[in-house]
This record gives C-alpha cells, sequence and structure tokens, in this order.
C-alpha cells in the first residue's frame, strides 16, 4: 500500500485540506487528509448501527480512525426530542490519528432535535445532510424551532443537502412487501448509503454484515441492501452532491501487520481470553450487568468453548463473592462492572486482599456519583479504587489508555494478580469501552507466558521435625503466598478474612503481628515490578504534561499540536497507578511545572501531590466527553506560559 | 428415628465426580488442629460432633471437601473441619461457594450459615442459590439470635422478642426458613435439631446424596442469648405435641410418644395426625380416630409441587413451637446448574472446536500493512 499523506499531524484548525481532481465524465473527486462524520438521529433510528457499519467499512479500507458513541441512557428516550438523540462520531484519516476529532466536517441530521443537539459543534463551512422529511412545523416546535432552520438562514454559513431520507427509502422499497413503517426503519442504510458514495468506501462489508443480521428474515436483509444501494445510487446521480472525496489507506502510519477495527470492551474480553490461555486457567467471569461494562458478559459469554463460565449473578456482590469462590478453586477469576458496582463489591475486594488470592476487577467507569450518567465518561473512580475499602487494603491498579490498549491492560492486570496473589483493579471508562481504533492484532506466540505453579506438597518444616504446608508462608522475592487448591492432598488449610498469622495462616488477634501483616500486605504492593515511565520530551521541555487512562488520545492530540505551533512540552502517560513505576518522582522533579488534565476533579493530582510533594496542576473536564485536543492545547500553552 | 433412605456406601450420583478416599476415614481426620472457641454448651458443638462423625461414611477424598461459611457464631465452622475451608464475610457465602462449585465439580462444596448470616445480610444469595440449584450443601444453624453482636434479635425471632436492641420487645414478624426455601425453588429442604444426632446425621446423608442445592435448617441453641429456645422440642413431654418427624412413604402422625414409625393409633402410641382440610385444601391436626385415620397424610417429599411441603412447613406455631414438622420436607430432581454450566461448555467444543485464540482474535474484517 501507498499513502497519500499531505500532513502527518492532526491540523489545529479542524479544516480539511487536499487536492481536487476530476475523472472525465464524472462527478468531482477531492482528495482530503481526514474527515470527521458525525451521524446523528432519535435513539431508535439505528445510528449507532449506522456509525458501526461505516466504521467497518473505513477501517477495512486502511484508514486510520477513532469513533465517539454518544447516547442517552433511556433505550427509547421520548421521539423527538433533545435528551433522545443519539450520535456517533467517526474521525477518519490517511495517516495516524489520536482522537474521535473535535468538531465533525459533516452532521448527518435525521430530525430537528438531532440538528439543534449538534450544529453548536460544527465549524462554518461544514456539510450538514438532514431529513426534510422528519422537518415537519410539529417536530420543528418539539424543540423550540419558531421557524425552519432549513429555510431562515441560520444555516447559511453551512453546506446544507436537503434529502427527503425517508420518502427516498420508501420509494426504493416500494417493490417489497413491506408496510411503510417497516419500509421507513430502512432510511439508516439510505444514509449510509449515501455517505458511503460520499467517501468511496467499500460496500460489501455491509452488504454481507446485513444478510448474516437478518439471516432468519431475507426480506428485511434483501429491503435494508436495497436501501443502502439506493442511497449510494442518490449520491452518485443527484446534483445536489456535486463533490465526493476520497481519504487514502493510512499505511505509512501503521507497522507492518494485520489489522482490524476494535472497541475497548472488545479488546478487554479478548485479553481476558488470552490471559486465560497463557495462564492455562479456565476463566470464571461474575458479573451482573451495568453500563458501560455489559458488554464484557456478552463477549465472554459467547466463548464456552475456550472453557469460559461465565455466571450471571444476582447482584454486584455475587459477581465478585462467585469470582472469589473460583479464584479459591484456581481459576483466572474476574468480575466486571462500574463504579456503582465497585462500591457494592468493596467488601469482598478487602476480602481478596485478606485471603491475597489472584482476582481482576474491572471497572468501566462512567459518570457519578450514585447512577450519575451511566451512558457517558468519566475517570472518577480512581481514589475509590485505591482506597475505597476498610483497613489498610491496598490494590494494584491498572489503567489502559487507548481502546486497543485494553487487550494488552487485561494481560499486565493478570500477570500481577497471578504473580502477586492479590486483587487487581483494572480501570477503562466508557469512552475506551464504546469507542474503536484500529489494533495491529498480535501473534499468539508474542503474549507473555503467565503460567502459575499451584503448591503440591509441604512448604514448612515445624520444629519436631513434622512438614506441613503454612498458607501464608510468602515467596521471599514476591511476598506473593502460596497457591494451594482444594483437591490437594495433605495441604487441606482455611482461610479468612479474620486477621492470619503470618506463616501458618491461624488466626491471630496479636497487636504486633497485625502490624506485621498490614505493612507486609503493603509491601508486597508497592513491590509490584512494574515498568518504568517513558517520558516523549524531544526538546528538553520545562513544563511536563502527566495522565492516565483514556485522556491520552486527546492529550498527545494536544501535545502535537503544541509541537507543531513551535512550543516544547514533555509527555507522559501512566499506566500503573498503584504502585507508580519507580522512577515517577525523579521524573516530576525534572520540571518546573507539572500539569494533570483529568476527567474528575484531580484525583490523579491528589495523588501525585502527597506522595511526591509536586505542586501538580490540575486540570479538569467531567462533562460526561472526552476532552477535545484544542481545548486541552489552549489549556497547555497557558500552563507552558503562565 | 427412620431408616437411612441412602446407603453410606457405593457411588452417590450427586458426588460421583468427587474423588474417593483411599483409606478407611474416621472422626478424627476430620478435626482440625484448632481449638474450638464456641461457648461452653453451645448447640454448634454437637453440630461440629455430628457432621465430623458422619463424613466418614461419605468415604471422600478430604482434599475434594471445602466448607466455605460467612460471618457469625457458626461461621467459625471451617475453622475447625480439617478440610479445605474459607471463612468468608457476611452473607456472603452461598455466592463464594457457587463460584467454586460451578467451576469445580470434583468438589463437595458444604456452606455453614446462621439465621442473621442467611436470612437477613444474606438473604439474597441464599435464595438465588437455592433457585439455580448449584451442588452445595447449607447449614443454616437457627438459634433465633444474634449471637456474635452479643443478642440482639433475628431475623427468625420470634415478635415481641425483648433484646437489647428491643427492650419493648421486637416488631418484625419472623421468616419461617422452610417455607422461605420452599418458596425459593429449593429442590431440598430439610429440619433437625442440634441434640437429636441420630436425626441430624439422617438428614446429612440424605442431603449429601442429593443433587443440586439442599437447605439444612438445624435448630440450634445459643445457651447464652437465647437458652432454651427449642425447649419445646426438646423436652420428651411437651416434645410430643410439638414434633412432627416425617418420613417420606410414612403417615404424618404425632403426639402420644413414641416414634411415628408405622401405624399405631389402635395401641394409642400416636394420637394425632395431619390431614388435608377438604374445605380450603389447607392441611391441619386432628386427634386420629378409626374413622379419620385414612385420611391422615402420607408424607410424599419426592411431591412434584411444593404445595403441600408448605404446607406443612405453615403447620408450626412460631411462638410455641407446637406442630413443627421435621426431617426432609421436599427432596425433588431438578437440573443443577453447575452440571448445565458444564455441559454447555461441552456443547460449545462439539458445535465450534476448542476455542483457538489465533482465530478469535483475527476474526471480523481485518487489513493487512505490508510496509
Amino acid at each position: 500500500m501507498t499513502s497519500q499523506v499531505s500532513s502527518p499531524a492532526e491540523q489545529a484548525d479542524g479544516t480539511v485540506v487536499g487536492e481536487q481532481r476530476k475523472a472525465a465524465g464524472a462527478k468531482d473527486v477531492r482528495r482530503l487528509d481526514r474527515v470527521i462524520i458525525r451521524f446523528a438521529g432519535d435513539s431508535g433510528d439505528g445510528m449507532q448501527l449506522t456509525g458501526d457499519r461505516f466504521t467497518s467499512e473505513t477501517a477495512s479500507f486502511g484508514n486510520d480512525l477513532s469513533t465517539l458513541p454518544n447516547f442517552p441512557a433511556e433505550i427509547r428516550a421520548p421521539a423527538g426530542t433533545l435528551p433522545g438523540v443519539s450520535s456517533f462520531q467517526l474521525h477518519f484519516a490517511d495517516h495516524d490519528i489520536l482522537t474521535p476529532g473535535d468538531a465533525p466536517n459533516v452532521l448527518v441530521a435525521m430530525n430537528p432535535a438531532a440538528l439543534k443537539a449538534n450544529v453548536g459543534d460544527l465549524p462554518r463551512g461544514a456539510e450538514i445532510i438532514v431529513n426534510t422529511d422528519e422537518f415537519t412545523k410539529r417536530a420543528m416546535q418539539k424543540v423550540g424551532y419558531a421557524a425552519s432552520p432549513l429555510e431562515d438562514g441560520s444555516l447559511d454559513g453551512y453546506s446544507l443537502h436537503p434529502v427527503p431520507l425517508t420518502t427516498l427509502t420508501v420509494e426504493a422499497l416500494k417493490d417489497f412487501d413491506l408496510s411503510r413503517k417497516e419500509a421507513e426503519r430502512s432510511k439508516n442504510m439510505f444514509a449510509l448509503g449515501l455517505l458511503s458514495w460520499m467517501y468511496h468506501r467499500p460496500t460489501e462489508g455491509t452488504e454481507k454484515f446485513l444478510k448474516t443480521k437478518f439471516a432468519k428474515k431475507p426480506d428485511i436483509a434483501a429491503a435494508n441492501i436495497a436501501a443502502f444501494r439506493a442511497g449510494w445510487n442518490f449520491g452518485e446521480t443527484t446534483e445536489d452532491f456535486a463533490v465526493s472525496y476520497e481519504v487514502a489507506p493510512a499505511a505509512t502510519a501503521f507497522p507492518i501487520g494485520t489489522y482490524r477495527n476494535i472497541s475497548g470492551n472488545l479488546a478487554l474480553s479478548y485479553g481476558l481470553v488470552a490471559a486465560s490461555r497463557q495462564a492455562d486457567l479456565p476463566l470464571f467471569l461474575g458479573s451482573y450487568p451495568i453500563t458501560p461494562a455489559s458488554d464484557i458478559l456478552h463477549e465472554l459469554s459467547k466463548h464456552k468453548n475456550f472453557g469460559v463460565r461465565t455466571f450471571q449473578a444476582e447482584d454486584e456482590i455475587a459477581g465478585i463473592g462467585a469470582a472469589l469462590g473460583a479464584a479459591f478453586g484456581g481459576s483466572l477469576a474476574v468480575t466486571t462492572t462500574s463504579g456503582p458496582g465497585v462500591a457494592l463489591k468493596s467488601e469482598t475486594i478487602g476480602l481478596a486482599v485478606s485471603l491475597e488470592l489472584p482476582l481482576l476487577v474491572i471497572d468501566i467507569q462512567r459518570g457519578g456519583p450514585s447512577t450519575g450518567l451511566p451512558t457517558k465518561t468519566e475517570q472518577a473512580d480512581l481514589l475509590q479504587a485505591m482506597y475505597g475499602r476498610n483497613g489498610e487494603a491496598p490494590v494494584p491498579v491498572v489503567a489502559p489508555r487507548t481502546p486497543a490498549d485494553c487487550f494488552d491492560a487485561a494481560l499486565e492486570a493478570a500477570r500481577i494478580a497471578l504473580t502477586y496473589r492479590t486483587p487487581v483493579m483494572l480501570l477503562s471508562d466508557g469512552y475506551l469501552a464504546n469507542g474503536s481504533e484500529p489494533w495491529r492484532i498480535p501473534e499468539v506466540d508474542e503474549l507473555p507466558d503467565l503460567r502459575v505453579q499451584f503448591t503440591q506438597g509441604p512448604n514448612h518444616t515445624l520444629e519436631d521435625g513434622t512438614e506441613v504446608f503454612w498458607p501464608y508462608k510468602r515467596d521471599p522475592q514476591t511476598l506473593a503466598r502460596p497457591w494451594a487448591i482444594p483437591g490437594t492432598p495433605g495441604l487441606e488449610h482455611r482461610i479468612g478474612g479474620i486477621e492470619k498469622q503470618d506463616g501458618s495462616g491461624n488466626i491471630s488477634y496479636d497487636p504486633a503481628n497485625h502490624d506485621f501483616m498490614v505493612r507486609t500486605r503493603q509491601a508486597k504492593i508497592d513491590g509490584i515490578d512494574v515498568p518504568e515511565l517513558e517520558v516523549d520530551d524531544p526538546h528538553g521541555a520545562r513544563t511536563l504534561v502527566l495522565g492516565w487512562g483514556s485522556t491520552y488520545g486527546p492529550i498527545t492530540a494536544a501535545v502535537r499540536r503544541l509541537r507543531t505551533a513551535g512550543e516544547s512540552i514533555a509527555q507522559a502517560h501512566l499506566r500503573h497507578l498503584n504502585p507508580f513505576p519507580a522512577n515517577l518522582g525523579t521524573v516530576l522533579a525534572r520540571y518546573d511545572k507539572v500539569v494533570i488534565p483529568e476527567m474528575n476533579l484531580g484525583q490523579l493530582a491528589t495523588l501525585i501531590r502527597a506522595k511526591y510533594l509536586v505542586d501538580a496542576h490540575s486540570y479538569n473536564q467531567v462533562n460526561g466527553m472526552p476532552f477535545k485536543a484544542e481545548q486541552l492545547a489552549t489549556a497547555l500553552k497557558e500552563a507552558i506560559d503562565g | 428415628m427412620a431408616e437411612t433412605s441412602t446407603e453410606g456406601t457405593g457411588t452417590i450420583e450427586a458426588l460421583s465426580l468427587v474423588p474417593k478416599a483411599e483409606a478407611r476415614q474416621s472422626m478424627k481426620d476430620f478435626k482440625s488442629d484448632q481449638e474450638v472457641r464456641w461457648c461452653p454448651g453451645c448447640g454448634d458443638y454437637a453440630i461440629l460432633a455430628a457432621v465430623q462423625g458422619f463424613m466418614p461414611e461419605l468415604g471422600l477424598a478430604k482434599e475434594n471437601i471445602v466448607f466455605v461459611s460467612g460471618i457469625g457464631c457458626s461461621s467459625r465452622f471451617p475453622y475447625y473441619m480439617n478440610t479445605y475451608g474459607m471463612h468468608s464475610i457476611h452473607g456472603r457465602a452461598p455466592a463464594i461457594a457457587t463460584g467454586l462449585a460451578a467451576s469445580r465439580r470434583d468438589l463437595s462444596v458444604w456452606v455453614v450459615t446462621g439465621d442473621g448470616d442467611a436470612l437477613s445480610i444474606g438473604g439474597n444469595h441464599l435464595i438465588h442459590a437455592l433457585r439455580r440449584n448449584v451442588n452445595l450443601k447449607i447449614l443454616l444453624f437457627n438459634n433465633r439470635i444474634y449471637g456474635l453482636t452479643k443478642g440482639q434479635y433475628s431475623p427468625t425471632s420470634e415478635v415481641g422478642k425483648i433484646t437489647k436492641s428491643t427492650p419493648m420487645g421486637s416488631l418484625d414478624a419472623p421468616f419461617n426458613p422452610v417455607s422461605l426455601a420452599l418458596g425459593a425453588e429449593a429442590s431440598f429442604v430439610a429440619r433437625t435439631v442440634d441434640s437429636d444426632r441420630k436425626h441430624l446425621t439422617d438428614v446429612l446423608r440424605q442431603a449429601a446424596a442429593h443433587p443440586g442445592t439442599a437447605l439444612i435448617e438445624i435448630y440450634q441453641n445459643c445457651n447464652i442469648f437465647n437458652d432454651g429456645a427449642f425447649e419445646a422440642l426438646k423436652d420428651r413431654q411437651q416434645a410430643e405435641e410439638a414434633v412432627i418427624r416425617l418420613e417420606h412413604g410414612q403417615p404424618i402422625r404425632f403426639g402420644g410418644g413414641g416414634t411415628a414409625r408405622s401405624s399405631e393409633a389402635e395401641s394409642g402410641g400416636l394420637s394425632k395426625g395431619v390431614v388435608r382440610d377438604p374445605v380450603t385444601g389447607d392441611l391441619k391436626v386432628v386427634a386420629v380416630t378409626p374413622d379419620n385415620e385414612a385420611q391422615v397424610l402420607v408424607h410424599d417429599a419426592h411431591a412434584a409441587s411444593p404445595t403441600t411441603a408448605f404446607a406443612l412447613s405453615r403447620l408450626a406455631d412460631p411462638d410455641t413451637l407446637h406442630h413443627t414438622p421435621i426431617g426432609v420436607l421436599r427432596s425433588v430432581d431438578r437440573p443443577v446448574y453447575d452440571t448445565q454450566m458444564s455441559d454447555q461448555l461441552d456443547a460449545a467444543i462439539e458445535q465450534n472446536g476448542k476455542g483457538d485464540l489465533g482465530a478469535l482474535l483475527a476474526g471480523g474484517d481485518t487489513w493487512t500493512v505490508v510496509g
């Protein structure tokens, strides 16, 4: 493959650049280096499906991409209302990109509510495709349009394409034996066909997808494919769409390999299956459905042929309880949840700290407190993960930085849990969970070896010479205790949440022993071997921007903008939040200023300030959405200058 | 006393995947080296002795036996059993044991819990374990009081109970654990008494043989905070009126001394019986006469419907304990969760082949960058 990269960096101004060419006798074809499209409609309009399909087409074409689904918590919010708008944003490019993009170049608005809710995000000159059929007086009044925005001049600064999507779809399907209502449902596929034409997307994948999805209803499959093709042909023939666009594959942005598009929750699920195989332990998931974590339960439930057991529990507590029971029995045990679920699981996490059994606690963070914003993203569970238990109950914390990175983060969390016999918190979030990006598919033999040795025989000799098993006699290097599973003869032992005597594991209320055990559990976590923090600092900057988790994309995009503009700034991103990398203190001390952007009110900043006595500056946003690169760039510029 | 319904030797279907002990075992093999720390005189001692005494009869490799408990006096139980064990957190033992049993079918998993642990803080886990029918044997020590926290009323305490937290009497109506379990779709429900070792052992034997979740309510005396709570069932004189001994296939008769081994009304041994009220369909206690003797209900623990078992459970007066049925109220075959979970794994392999990680990761739409 070759690429047509016109600019290696994300453009700071959000405009599209490119050249124009014209094939003989055909419409204009313009070449772009990147595009941001947002599909928006009612929550029942199928916008997420439309976005997913456009993403798949784009991935198979070989662009780099990043997506941002954004939908209400209600399954079918009241039709035609602002709170009911569901959208899907896709950024794709012929080069390496990091975020779903700040401002869409193209908005597809399926109704007045979708237009009103999204038009404010568009830069002047952006293209707007509206479904004019839905712009009835009543529908416009519902969202506060006194006059039609399509006619009152308020959209003059944009390139408006009024298309009667519903009428055209129904017309295209008139030969099918469908009611009008049924035919109307395919209007998202008409829109997808039109956009696929506009951006020269391959179509085979979508047609194949529709055939599979509606395998049991071939009529519906055929109707959707007909609507999809009609949309394509409409673009090809109508004069309103004079130009189509090419965005070349991003060949040089990627290392050699085979790629697929993957969302964070899918990558995390695969990471868990991979960890189970690499550890040669059966995977057990105990879980209770909760947004935005449920997709991991759904996905793992499909892989029973890998020996994966999924247990949908009666509540969050039973989910982790069953997982802990399976861990005692020698499974690679996992529980998946979001912040409210972590709150309920806290006591059992504490028990796992006391039992010193491996357990993965996966928190797909969402807006809080309480029920908060179930479908929106936030990273405000860090302090809960660190400290949200009674007593001194340290737990390692690991965070992925991009959707695809969830795969590696799952393997890393499993490595720590298995090596150190401890519960591990993995903090993903709603943005990573539902967002997607290309992923270089790893070779199975590249994956880390996670095999563990169950204890098979006595590990201690009493004074009288008797050989016994001591469940709390630790490995001197890792401080991990032995993992002896039921079914192993001669190692019968009892564990529990009451304080245990060092070594023997018998109940102990001895004050000195408790002090020793508390310090030892802490020392075990503090001593976990984690890689050093890497710093990206090509110019010897004086300001460091430090992040963790899903802010990696926006922070990196902002740093690129600043460097393109001639600024000097260093960047580092934490995967390990507990323990921190050993060199973190040294890194922080090298900079005059440390800025920590977070989608919370400064939780990492609190930890950093407390541990390293560094005057770290917090930059915060808690609006349920990821940072925008431009906004971050501005904030970082102020920090550099300030 | 009843004949044993299951032979102790030979293979019990519910435990067919659990390895057998190589050598003959004794009660001593099941005693751990830990000092037992219940209050002197506690009913827990008798239950511990009964369980330790019964275990050798199962003949299972003791490394394949696990006791899981929650929090409370009874939940110290695992520390005293020389098997694998976990003393967990309040109310959660059924959930933890579910994960263990579902992932390890080669284990015999026992849950030890109390009335507060199982019915108050852990009520949710108990009912869901019962409906799922996981291969667990749950021993519910019911002393109708909170002992470990020094004497507050429990969810099985009688209304009006004067305790530290209810100086003017408790207000809440108690749970009947047997009724609750039957309502939760339990496939095996029994009740026994700490001091009747023979009966307790027989119930343990039947529970061990049962595939799926077995709930055994054990009336247990707390001699410190609720002494004599079950005296009506233990005192020989009072027990005649109070205890209804259930045996599958036998007429439900009691009263007038002796055991309900057979129909001995003519000899004056068993004066009372349980009959169905033809008007309401409910059960009632009657004095048995030659005229009504034929109407005395024959206990059917294997009845498909739990209705009659439920009606039996309701005969007991929560205050006086009169007409308290003991024995196995219900024992029916129902699909076992862990067996079915395992079957699904096998079926998935049969349908799709054993999982291939490389193929999984590479699935879906892919593209290749060749440089």
